[in-house]
């Protein structure tokens, strides 16, 4: 486990959550320097997304602490809560685009919302923005009109619309041709260094994401199952990481979820 | 006798978040007031372009109510009652009841389908993770315009009814109602309280259809089975609220008359 230093910026000791008897996390630790881009990766459905969203305050754990930039996360007041929320973004995997907005409106959604600046300063802004990401030309087109990787890249530059501590990317990559996919990649990175935040990916495209961070967590059963640099992870012998980075179909991780013998459920004969 | 239980307990959950879920739109009010441009936008989605539904409805309600009345009161000579019968049918029921079932079915369903939609897509979660409250960006200038809309439309739909392209046109054009009596038989006997107790109808009205649509939409479940259930279930219930509360406040106002 990586010890937490003064430079960490996001602190998670012993997180237990679970969604009805579904158990989610199971005692994990996790702790993201600052200025860092950190990756958290493993299988579908193991808790990624549930991770961002307790990080954000939009779920409470059942047990553990949750410390972002010192402030105690669950124990936030909703006032308090929307206080933090201003200094943190989170993108998500579709994007959540507001679909009656056009690409402007969308980037200047955070900086009308949060600000009193004049609108030619917006202005100014939400073209910065958009030419950080390529997209200054499609300012008037609405969500519906442009690419699922468009609309990934509108969500970034609104996601960095207010210059935030921490940026929180949801799955960045799904769905992507390889072209945007590096695209998205590149602009993760170039983002995190030229802004000096904080980037949290979490994912399952292995080598896109271990290409761009710093720090990478590998969870599994609701537990970290390795961490360490890209490097690290790349020679680790381990039999679970091995699987996850092969996209081995069977192995540590087993393929089926657990059912009764195949021949019984058939038959009938299964309870 | 355990499915009855179970039934009564989710009704009286249910009502218990909806009455919380409408105080936190009452109170998220005066905050989306600070912003008349959110309301104004919705105003024209839920009440503007309601309006053919409702100058449509009127005045075929308006034309029957005609046809039919004068059938009748041609019997007993008194045809020149025509216009008061066809006002006072209006204003003091068929206005406010018929532009609120509309309504519920126009604006409402759309209410919910939108905010549905919207929770289903993530921008409600969006919104939140941006620090923005949906309930006093999206939801409450949306109450505020279905609110303020039920009213009009329903004033609307009773001129409708009434005038020239309505009960007018039937009995005065084409039955050969004096227009004169027409519309002295009006002036005589509809009084300030029926047209006030019509407005006050049509705002209790509009109140509890925006309530279900908002929260109905607000609290649909992210699929598209979740925003096709909070439509139907804002139609069914915004219409059987409307008939059942519509007898009660008729049994109060007009008690003792």
């Amino acid at each position: 486990m990586s010890t937490p230093s003064s430079d960490t910026l996001v602190r998670i000791r012993g997180l237990h959550f679970r969604f009805g008897p579904r158990v989610i996390f199971d005692g994990a630790d996790f702790a993201f320097e600052r200025g860092k881009v950190t990756a958290v990766m493993g299988p579908s459905g193991i808790g990624k997304t549930t991770l961002l969203r307790i990080m954000g305050g939009q779920y409470k754990p059942d047990a553990g602490t949750v410390h972002v930039d010192g402030l105690d996360v669950p124990a936030l007041s909703r006032r308090e809560l929307f206080e933090y929320r201003k200094r943190l973004a989170l993108m998500f995997q579709n994007g959540a685009l507001l679909t009656d907005l056009n690409v402007f409106d969308n980037v200047a959604f955070p900086l009308r919302e949060h600000t009193r600046l004049p609108e030619s300063m917006i202005a100014d802004l939400v073209l910065m923005k958009l030419e950080a990401v390529g997209l200054r030309g499609a300012r008037d087109l609405f969500p519906e009109e442009c690419s699922g990787g468009m609309q990934r890249r509108i969500a970034f530059a609104r996601a960095v619309a207010l210059d935030p501590m921490m940026v929180m990317y949801d799955e960045p990559f799904t769905g992507q041709d390889p072209m945007n996919l590096g695209v998205l990649a590149r602009l993760v990175r170039k983002l995190n260094d030229a802004l000096g935040t904080t980037s949290v990916i979490v994912s399952h495209d292995v080598a896109e994401t271990l290409d761009i961070s710093d720090y990478v967590y590998l969870i599994s059963d609701g537990k970290v199952a390795a961490e360490g640099t890209p490097e690290q992870i790349r020679a680790s012998g381990e039999g679970s990481i091995r699987q996850f980075l092969k996209g081995e179909a069977d192995g540590p991780v087993p393929f089926h979820v657990q059912a009764p013998e195949f021949k019984a459920d058939i038959m009938g004969e299964a309870a | 006798m355990r499915h009855l239980i179970d039934v009564i307990v989710g009704f009286l959950r249910g009502a218990g978040r909806s009455t919380i879920f409408f105080g936190a739109v009452l109170a998220a009010v005066p905050v989306a007031l600070a912003r008349p441009r959110l309301i104004v936008q919705q105003v024209y989605a839920v009440g503007v372009l309601s309006m053919v539904i409702i100058v449509v409805s009127g005045s075929f309600v308006g034309m029957v109510l005609a046809l039919q009345g004068y059938r009748t009161l041609v019997d007993f000579g008194a045809e020149e009652s025509l216009g008061v019968f066809v006002a006072l049918v209006t204003v003091r029921e068929l206005g406010p009841v018929v532009t609120a079932l509309l309504f519920a079915g126009r604006a409402g369903s759309a209410l919910a389908a939108e905010i549905g939609l919207m929770r289903a897509t993530d921008q409600l979660s969006g919104m939140e993770m941006m620090a923005v409250d949906p309930v006093r960006r999206v939801v409450a200038p949306r109450f505020i315009a279905g609110f303020l809309s039920m009213p009009l439309l329903a004033a609307i739909f009773s001129v409708m009814a009434i005038g020239w392209a309505g009960g007018h046109l039937i009995g005065v054009q084409l039955l050969g109602v004096d227009a004169g009596s027409y519309w002295s038989q009006i002036h005589a006997q509809v009084e300030f309280r029926d047209v006030w107790n019509g407005v006050v109808k049509s705002v209790v009205f509009g109140t509890v259809i925006c309530w279900i649509a908002v929260y109905y939409g607000y609290h649909a479940l992210p699929t598209s089975s979740g925003v096709s259930d909070a439509t139907k279930n804002t139609v069914v219930l915004s219409s059987l609220s409307i008939l059942a509360l519509d007898f009660v406040l008729t049994a109060f106002m007009f008690e003792g008359v």
